[in-house]
Formats: C-alpha cells, sequence, structure tokens
C-alpha cells in the first residue's frame, strides 16, 4: 500500500489536475509567480500551504524560530519535528503536497537590513510575523524601500471572538491588511487555530485575487 | 481639516509626530500612509499635516 504513495504524480499531471479545477488562464499565472512568506507560524505555514495547493510557481519561506510544542495547535507542523527550523520542516510538508513547486528557504530573522535583499524576487509578500513591532518594521521597510510589491499583512485574529470579524481591508495601492485590527494577543491571551487560519486564509485568498488581477478587496 | 482614519480632525498646520504623540501611538507598531503614499518614519516630524489631507494610520497588534 505505501509503496504506491511514493510513486507521485508527474510535474505535467499535476498541473493538468491544476488548470481542470481552477482554469487554464489562472494557473498560467500562479505557475508564473513568486511569493514570499515573512514569518512561518500560525499565519505563514497555513498561507503557505494554500498557495502551495494552488501551484503558485515559487514561495520564499522565511522564519528563524524552530519548531516548539505550544505551535502545533495551529501551525502546519507535525509532533516529529519540534526541534526543527521551521523554514525546514515547512519545506518538507510542501514538498509532500506539492512536489513541484519552488522553494527557498531562509533560516535567518528578517529585519530592516536584509529585507529588501532577501524579498527582492518576490512579486507579492505576505507579512506573517506575531509581533506587533516586526510587522510594523516590515511594513514600513516594504513600502519604503521596495514599493513595486504588493503587501499582504495581518494584524488581530487573537481570541475567540466571530469568524465574521476578520476581513481584508485595502489600505493602500499595493499595501493590504488582513485581520480584525484589534484582537491582539497580549490581552486575549490566547490564539486558537480556526481564527488565525481564517486570517491566513485572507491572506492567501488576497495574493491570489491580486495574480487573478482583481485588486480591489 | 485632515481625514485621520476616516474621522475629521482640526489640526492642519500640525506636524504628523505632533499628532501621533497627542494621542499616545507607539511608534514602533504603526505605519502612516499619506494620500495615497507611505510616510517614511523619519519624516514624521517634518511631515505638516495641511488642509484635505487624507491619513490612513496601520496600528499593529501581536499574534500569528
Amino acid at each position: 500500500m505505501w509503496e504506491v504513495a511514493e510513486l507521485i504524480p508527474t510535474k505535467d499531471e499535476m498541473i493538468k489536475a491544476l488548470e481542470e479545477r481552477q482554469g487554464k488562464k489562472l494557473q498560467e499565472k500562479f505557475s508564473a509567480a513568486t511569493v514570499a512568506v515573512c514569518g512561518l507560524g500560525g499565519l505563514g505555514s497555513n498561507i503557505s500551504i494554500s498557495l502551495a495547493r494552488a501551484g503558485i510557481g515559487k514561495l520564499i519561506l522565511i522564519d528563524f524560530d524552530r519548531v516548539d510544542i505550544t505551535n502545533l495547535h495551529r501551525q502546519q507542523y507535525k509532533a516529529s519535528q519540534i526541534g526543527r527550523y521551521k523554514a525546514d520542516a515547512l519545506s518538507e510538508n510542501l514538498k509532500e503536497i506539492a512536489p513541484y513547486t519552488e522553494l527557498e528557504a531562509h533560516n535567518v530573522k528578517i529585519t530592516e537590513n536584509n529585507a529588501v535583499r532577501l524579498l527582492k524576487e518576490a512579486d507579492i509578500i505576505c507579512e506573517a510575523f506575531d509581533v506587533a513591532e516586526g510587522k510594523a518594521m516590515l511594513t514600513n521597510t516594504v513600502l519604503e524601500s521596495i514599493p513595486d510589491k504588493f503587501l499582504v499583512a495581518a494584524s488581530g485574529m487573537a481570541g475567540m471572538g466571530s469568524a465574521n470579524n476578520i476581513k481584508t481591508r485595502k489600505v493602500m495601492n499595493r499595501f493590504y491588511l488582513c485581520g480584525d485590527e484589534i484582537s491582539e494577543v497580549a490581552e486575549s491571551e490566547s490564539l486558537v487555530s480556526s481564527r488565525v487560519m481564517l486570517c491566513a486564509a485572507h491572506q492567501a485568498h488576497m495574493v491570489l485575487r491580486i495574480l487573478a488581477e482583481k485588486l480591489d478587496t | 481639516m485632515v481625514k485621520i482614519n476616516g474621522e475629521i480632525f482640526d489640526i492642519a498646520g500640525k506636524t504628523l509626530a505632533d499628532y501621533l504623540a497627542s494621542i499616545n501611538y507607539d511608534f514602533k507598531r504603526i505605519a502612516v500612509e499619506r494620500n495615497g503614499y507611505i510616510v517614511p518614519k523619519a519624516q514624521y516630524g517634518e511631515t505638516v499635516l495641511i488642509d484635505g489631507d487624507i491619513v490612513e494610520i496601520v496600528n499593529f497588534v501581536g499574534g500569528g
């Protein structure tokens, strides 16, 4: 039984299946795209899986951190991957899902100094950090230094608030913000997988909409 | 009149830094857009708000 699972489809078969489900025109746009995911926690790991499944051509995966036991309730890692670098562990998981998506993994912390170099190849950048100061730093750096990129950021997805309060808002040309913009992890002291995944899905979907040239929210 | 996050304020002539200080925003957690363009952090102090400006302040909260 298990040997059969190792016989994965060819690249052509995978692309044909994606075209059948998503349409040839859209699939060609997805295949040609490079998307960077900054932070591979509850937001970033889920965004990456959505985008890999959609057949995005190349993903740049960036996180300095390692998988911790407290991550497993909302992040797309396995118990057997505790202690591994997230960028490496996620690459491994994505390879099993979408073997022909090109992956570039970086086990580094993104700063004002290295962001432009790490992100220069990306068409669209997802901000998926957990700390507010990091979110603001990346947003300011991208919009100031590489304003030709699209940025899809997130703020406010903690707690047990309604799923319906998670939204996507176009703040300005090329800058989108997902979340309820209020629920802070420090105040609510909880992050539940479903609400974080909702926000990640908003981000991934906005990425696909941008590639489909639907630039409103 | 200056529109900030959808609300109208009578603060034309003040700098962006003055306004931000008056409402206790943490500079490290925000991004500010003015009339469709990001305002670089280094320019908050020299950015004078003028009549008709439309400003959007994103105040990030933690979690992800």
